[in-house]
């Protein structure tokens, strides 16, 4: 069984995808033609995906007009992770950095499909290593569309995609883990250090002053916490769709050997039944968990404007005793005050930012709402033509 | 000409004392001109009788005994679960002793509609005591008869008779070929039921997690502060819960129409099996019999060479006795083939009839479940677009 279980469960199975078209869960990217970016292709060899960053601008800024790099998965992290670490964004929502591209159970599911290879019939392994091929390919779409979107969410804020290390990132058409090791050193770890493990206490801590802040506070941290729960139900719902799917699937190879009437219609059925999951997951569940990101990313705002608080309130104490002690009052004065203005700073840009997350969550959960019913409809509608077509043929045998 | 069909509904259980009692009618359909002929064998035309589970039993116990020697395919009872019947006797009323019974009740009238519908067993008396009688006498002996224990039965015959690789003639390989395909076929059902079984499993835990979601959705609706969003939410919610129904009603269909009827001919088929067997006991018995009379003959010569004339008149005897079941043997093996073939192919123009009318059957519930699906998105999507 040695060489032929290798040779079955494909691993190293290299796709390749053109065209991939952006089905984003943020809307109003991209629209700005001073810089466009895309993911028009990306390359899968083993477990390493190579994508393929394109744009295009008019900017002076860039060398040329028009180009493309090629960017693996941790240049994405590491450019995420430069942003958060610029102390001059802490009043920005940096874009939840992409998830790692998870092939697992694809993989898993190849690997026992190569196991049970034997007790089934040519058709139904045909038919399995499709739907599995379907299935990777599903994962792949997925992670370029996160890529991307992270990619054109910076390119659509005003501030981010002014950013020196966006630019190299879509630029330098080097290999960039050489820069990335470099990196690492340089930059400090502003953020990093602070301790974010009571994150949630810190800021339902702080005595709000400002209501807009009182309110977002309030909601962010219920909200948070509901659409982590929403995101893994609805990851286990459409796991069990999946699997209801795949059982079609069986069963319309193990008729086929059965000389049963008329199975064309389940064969056909078994098909629109992985497609709805599949679409389910793209719409609702990657709306679902990217948000559930984003709000992470929002809570990160409020939590850096509470330490800049923090910091303003240390800063009026330290200056109370300097003058107390009437020792380093110039110095006291200049620190509170440079507290000051950081913290006005934040809530200025945090109002903005917040404000107009508000905005971009309600209508991508429009727009990816409308898209899911609208698909939801058209393929039961298929299903029922389908359905009703098989049963008249039945009838009339 | 007139064509004649009986329908039968098994319905109402109802339970008395620990037991459950099943309540038949038996509508008689007549097709055709002449609608005031009759089946001139029962007495009414609609009539409706109380039995026992353990009545269905016994007349299988019975029919078994009487035509299974002929080669008749007799209609397996269904299976008695003894997990099952301990629920309902002790008493529990959930949904999954419900289950049961509405699971006992379908497979009743199943096995009473295939009965009704042997031309054979019609005729049977003891078929028109059980279906006429008001109270039937307490059948004993049932409780050995188990769903796994027929099985068993069934496959011990045939493991003995498998040891025989003798081919009887030309013609027999007819019966040779129908006997390959059955077994095939029952490996095939079988590797079929368990996926079917995988699938009512599946579709049950969607249920469930369709449940959990919904619930999910509700409340992050309730969080929502955008008013038409939250409200999208709680709508969405509502689809869920309703998705989550139709789930569960399509988790009904999946067993109550494709699984068991897959386990009701997976049993049909051990039967199928069993008929076969039957008469190749049959055809062994004869040759048994053939060989007897030879040895029996061979007695005779020898003692004619030795002069013995009391043991010679025994010996005469002896061959004419064996002749005779010679000739009554290779008749019932004529007999039993015939049968068989009959019954193979009612069987199989039956089963075909079952399988095309339960399929299109699923395929109705899979159709009024998209049907459904179709109103419940269609109504969510002016809430969606509704969002500002």
């Amino acid at each position: 069984m040695g060489p032929r279980s290798r040779h079955t469960a494909q691993e190293g199975d290299t796709l390749c995808l053109l065209e991939i078209n952006a089905r984003s869960v943020s809307v109003d990217l991209n629209n700005d033609a001073s810089l466009l970016i895309d993911i028009p292709d990306a390359l899968c060899e083993r477990d390493k995906v190579k994508f393929t960053v394109h744009t295009k601008t008019t900017l002076s800024s860039f060398q040329k007009p028009d180009f493309s790099v090629p960017r693996q998965h941790e240049d994405f992290i590491w450019l995420h992770d430069a942003l958060v670490e610029t102390e001059d964004y802490a009043g920005l929502i940096i874009p939840p950095a992409p998830p790692k591209p998870d092939f697992e159970s694809p993989r898993e599911k190849m690997h026992k499909l190569g196991e049970g290879e034997a007790t089934m019939t040519k058709e139904e392994y045909t038919k399995m290593k499709q739907e599995l091929e379907a299935e990777y390919l599903a994962v792949f779409k997925k992670t370029v569309q996160v890529h991307e979107v992270f990619l054109q969410r910076l390119s659509s804020h005003p501030i981010l995609s002014k950013d020196r290390n966006f630019q190299i990132f879509l630029e330098y058409d080097q290999d960039l883990s050489v820069r990335r090791k470099n990196a690492k050193e340089t930059f400090g770890s502003f953020f990093k250090n602070m301790v974010k493990s009571a994150d949630e206490v810190i800021i339902s801590g702080i005595k709000e002053v400002d209501d807009f802040f009182e309110q977002e506070k309030t909601f962010l941290l219920d909200y948070s916490s509901k659409i982590k729960d929403s995101t893994a139900r609805a990851e286990k719902m459409t796991r069990s769709h999946k699997n209801v799917a795949d059982d079609y699937i069986h069963i319309s190879a193990t008729l086929n050997s059965l000389s049963v009437d008329d199975n064309t219609a389940l064969k056909k059925f078994t098909n629109v039944e992985g497609r709805v999951a599949s679409d389910e997951e793209l719409k609702l569940t990657e709306l679902l968990r990217y948000y559930m990101l984003d709000i992470q990313a929002a809570k990160d705002l409020l939590y850096r404007r509470a330490r800049a608080l923090a910091d303003y309130e240390n800063s009026n104490k330290a200056l109370d005793k300097a003058r107390l002690k009437s020792k380093d009052i110039t110095q006291a004065e200049e620190h509170q005050q440079q507290c000051l203005q950081k913290f006005d700073k934040l809530s200025e840009s945090g109002k903005r930012e917040l404000t107009s997350f508000k905005g971009r969550r309600v209508v991508a959960f429009r727009k990816n709402l409308i898209e899911m019913a609208e698909l939801e409809i058209k393929h039961a509608k298929n299903n029922m033509a389908l359905l009703q077509g098989c049963i008249e043929l039945l009838k009339s045998n | 000409e007139d064509s004649f069909d009986m329908e039968v509904a098994v319905t109402n259980p109802e339970k008395i004392g620990k037991e459950y009692i099943f309540f038949f009618t038996i509508f008689e359909l007549m097709f055709g001109n002449h609608l005031e002929t009759t089946l001139p064998m029962f007495r009414n035309r609609t009539f409706s009788v109380w039995r026992r589970f353990s009545d269905f039993l016994g007349l299988y116990e019975k029919l078994s005994v009487k035509h299974s020697l002929n080669g008749c395919i007799i209609p397996p009872p269904p299976e008695k679960s003894v997990v099952g019947m301990t629920k309902v006797k002790v008493g529990k009323d959930d949904s999954s002793s419900a289950d049961f019974v509405e699971r006992r009740r379908a497979a009743l009238e199943r096995y009473l509609q295939r009965v009704v519908c042997h031309p054979s067993l019609l005729q049977d008396p003891d078929v028109r005591e059980f279906l006429e009688r008001d109270e039937l006498p307490r059948a004993v002996g049932t409780h050995t008869l188990s769903g796994a224990g027929f099985l068993k039965m069934i496959n011990r015959a045939s493991d003995a008779v498998s040891k025989m690789t003798i081919k009887i003639s030309d013609s027999d390989a007819w019966f040779d070929n129908k006997l390959q395909e059955v077994e095939s076929e029952e490996l095939q059902l079988r590797k079929l039921h368990a996926v079917v079984d995988s699938l009512v499993n599946h579709r049950k835990e969607l249920c469930g997690n369709t449940a959990v979601f919904a619930k999910s959705m509700a409340m992050l609706g309730n969080s929502e502060d955008n008013t038409a969003l939250s409200r999208a939410l709680s709508q969405l919610a509502e689809v869920e819960d309703k998705m989550e129904t139709l789930h569960q009603e399509q988790a009904a269909s999946d067993f109550f129409i494709l699984a068991e009827l897959l386990a009701d001919y997976i049993r049909l088929l051990g039967a199928v099996r069993g008929c076969f067997e039957q008469r190749m006991k049959t055809w062994q018995r004869w040759q048994e019999a053939q060989s007897t009379l030879q040895k029996k003959r061979e007695v005779e010569a020898k003692l004619l060479w030795a002069n013995k004339p009391d043991k010679l008149q025994q010996a005469k005897e002896e061959i004419t006795e064996w002749e005779g079941k010679v000739t009554q043997y290779e008749r019932d093996f004529d007999r039993i083939s015939v049968t068989v073939r009959k019954e193979f192919l009612r069987f199989e123009k039956e089963k075909s009839n079952d399988f095309k009318s339960q399929i299109v059957k699923y395929l109705e519930s899979l159709l009024q479940s998209q049907q459904r699906h179709v109103k419940f998105w269609e109504a969510f999507l002016p809430e969606a677009k509704a969002i500002a």
